[in-house]
């Protein structure tokens, strides 16, 4: 029996003396992948930073791959974890394939330099991502969406168990999105890849995760199949605003449309 | 590769200002002096006693305050964030003033009680800038620059006060020290300048790929395994050590580690794998190239190096302030 990729209970997250995650508690199988929705200060990217160890943990515990989180080494957790954060335009000087090749510094011995294996990976991750063209670019030349792509290669060069997206897709535009949900998707099912992401589309492919975590201030509303989302009642306690749903009449999926939304009848 | 050229084009020009240095002053030189490196003529004595170890000190002060203030710009993801404008220079430079005021003489280990003062001011000061800018939760810049620039301004009228309380002839000394000048150098400072920017560029050396990490911000840097917190701290204690060092030696020299490593960066990029070699060069060239003016423009006075450095260094910060992208620079 493998263990879960995180096993975490009774989670809660202090900061600036604000409590902004409340004893939350879940677990995700290996090779999973699970969506954290909610409103805006919901605390999904918190949470998302604290299963990175990017943020300290008030009190309860997060296991990673049957591991407490804290008795990892950086180097190890890295090579477990890997971070595709949200595409701020960050002025980094670096060029993509610089950028990319940095994200194998999880496999780097110390006092040592990246080795052919290093490059190999990269480029491969820039191959997967196809951003290889870039390579030579400099990041801050780049658009929003290859942007978050070359961030998405950095994190595969790592060769990490899990991802974890924070708001990935945010602002980017059909077809950045449309490639980086392939992609992840991908990832998960050749690979066995657990995902974790953030999003704020509910449209998204939400129905392709094993699950979702809907958080409202904090704490758990909803924990389950994201077929369990389709209920008016449960969206409009986590949005705050009304739901209907529009069956697709092409594809017969099944669009979330908030009521107050331009396309409302009259 | 452009850039491996850029850094083979530096070493040679470095090379070139090294050897050409000593030839340059007011004294002129004969030729059998400068071929008797041993010999008691006024040319022997003047080339091989004072022009040499001078150019040798400025070159190991330069390329030393260079790497620092790489170290610092990546640490703190900022060009205008260096030992210099963030107080620890000054923290070194109030340390070495107590030492004069206090009219100690002693040595500890071979290095000389005057370092380990500066050495103990720098850090003294990089702890409270660490502390500054842990307390805030992360590094806010414009918090930084602006508690650099209180810290100086503190320091500076604690140095003043010991000057005022100070005998004529220490209180000269002082001012003089403090300018930042080369001018009180032999071969003494070379061996005091030698091992600690050795061993200063060796660690920052090993860290490179830290320091590029760095760069990219503190999250993104611990997502791909660096030990940010540790890795931090063992900057800010080998630099405060360096800066420490080579302001006993010298004097606050300011601007160098400024502007070396961020011409060095439009030069050849930012990956410190390059920008490392290449600032070095730099900023022992740029500060060997700025003592040469500094001993003849007035001679047979000599204006201190600091002068002449901050002279070019002050208009190239309101550059960088002022250029139209600066904005980022307080993000």
């Amino acid at each position: 029996m493998t263990s879960p990729a995180y096993e975490i209970k009774d989670l809660s997250i202090v900061l600036d003396g604000q409590t902004i995650v409340k004893e939350l508690s879940f677990s995700l199988e290996a090779g999973q992948s699970m969506a954290i929705i909610g409103p805006n200060g919901a605390g999904k990217s918190t949470l998302l930073k604290a299963m990175l160890r990017l943020i300290p943990i008030a009190s309860g515990s997060i296991q990673l791959f049957g591991k407490a989180l804290q008795r990892y080494d950086h180097k190890y957790l890295a090579r477990a974890a890997a971070y595709v954060p949200q595409s701020a335009a960050v002025n980094l000087p670096f060029t993509v394939g610089e950028f990319v090749l940095m994200g194998r510094y999880a496999y780097l011995s110390a006092f040592s330099n990246f080795t052919a294996l290093d490059y190999e990976a990269a480029e491969k991750a820039m191959v997967q991502a196809d951003v290889l063209s870039l390579s030579e670019r400099s990041l801050f030349s780049l658009s929003g969406g290859e942007r978050q792509k070359v961030y998405l290669a950095a994190a595969i060069a790592q060769e990490p168990r899990v991802l974890l997206l924070d708001e990935a897709t945010a602002f980017l535009d059909y077809k950045h999105q449309v490639d980086i949900l392939n992609l992840t998707e991908s990832l998960q099912r050749e690979t066995r890849l657990s995902v974790v992401a953030v999003t704020h589309d509910l449209n998204q492919r939400i129905l392709h995760y094993n699950r979702v975590l809907a958080l409202k201030q904090g704490q758990i509303v909803y924990w389950g199949a994201p077929e369990g989302l389709l209920d008016t009642a449960l969206l409009e306690d986590i949005y705050e605003t009304p739901f209907r749903f529009l069956e697709d009449p092409q594809w017969g999926g099944i669009h979330i449309v908030p009521q107050g939304s331009v396309h409302e009848e009259p | 590769m452009k850039s491996h050229k850029t850094i083979l084009i530096l070493g040679v020009c470095a090379l070139c200002v090294l050897m050409a240095s000593p030839f340059i002053g007011v004294t002129p030189l004969s030729l059998e002096g400068i071929l008797s490196p041993c010999g008691d003529s006024v040319s022997s004595l003047v080339f091989w006693r004072i022009r040499v170890p001078r150019t040798l000190t400025a070159f190991l002060a330069g390329g030393g305050l260079a790497l620092g203030g790489m170290a610092f710009q990546a640490l703190f993801r900022n060009p205008l964030a260096t030992p210099f404008t963030l107080g620890v220079s000054g923290g070194a430079a109030f340390g070495a003033a107590l030492y004069i005021r206090l009219g100690l003489v002693f040595a500890l280990l071979g290095i000389s009680g005057m370092t380990w003062f500066a050495f103990a001011g720098a850090a003294l000061i990089t702890l409270v800038v660490y502390g500054l800018t842990r307390s805030r939760g992360g590094f806010a810049t414009p918090v930084l620059l602006l508690a650099g620039v209180a810290l100086s301004f503190f320091l500076s009228s604690m140095i003043l006060a010991l000057q005022y309380s100070a005998s004529l002839h220490d209180s000269f000394q002082l001012v003089r020290w403090l300018m930042g000048g080369l001018g009180m150098v032999g071969y003494n400072a070379v061996f005091t300048l030698l091992p600690l920017v050795l061993s200063a560029a060796l660690i920052l050396a090993l860290l490179i790929q830290e320091l590029n990490l760095l760069a990219l911000g503190e999250e993104l840097a611990m997502s791909r395994g660096l030990n940010a917190s540790y890795i931090r701290k063992l900057i800010f204690f080998v630099v405060s050590m360096l800066v420490g060092g080579i302001v006993s030696v010298c004097g606050p020299i300011g601007f160098v580690g400024m502007m070396a490593p961020h011409i060095c960066r439009l030069l050849v990029g930012p990956d410190h794998r390059r920008l490392f070699p290449a600032a070095f060069l730099f900023g022992g060239m740029f500060l060997t190239l700025c003592d040469v003016p500094a001993r003849v423009l007035f001679a047979p006075a000599e204006i201190p190096v600091g002068v002449i450095t901050a002279m070019i260094g002050g208009p190239f910060f309101l550059y960088l302030l002022f250029r139209r992208d600066a904005r980022h620079l307080f993000q």
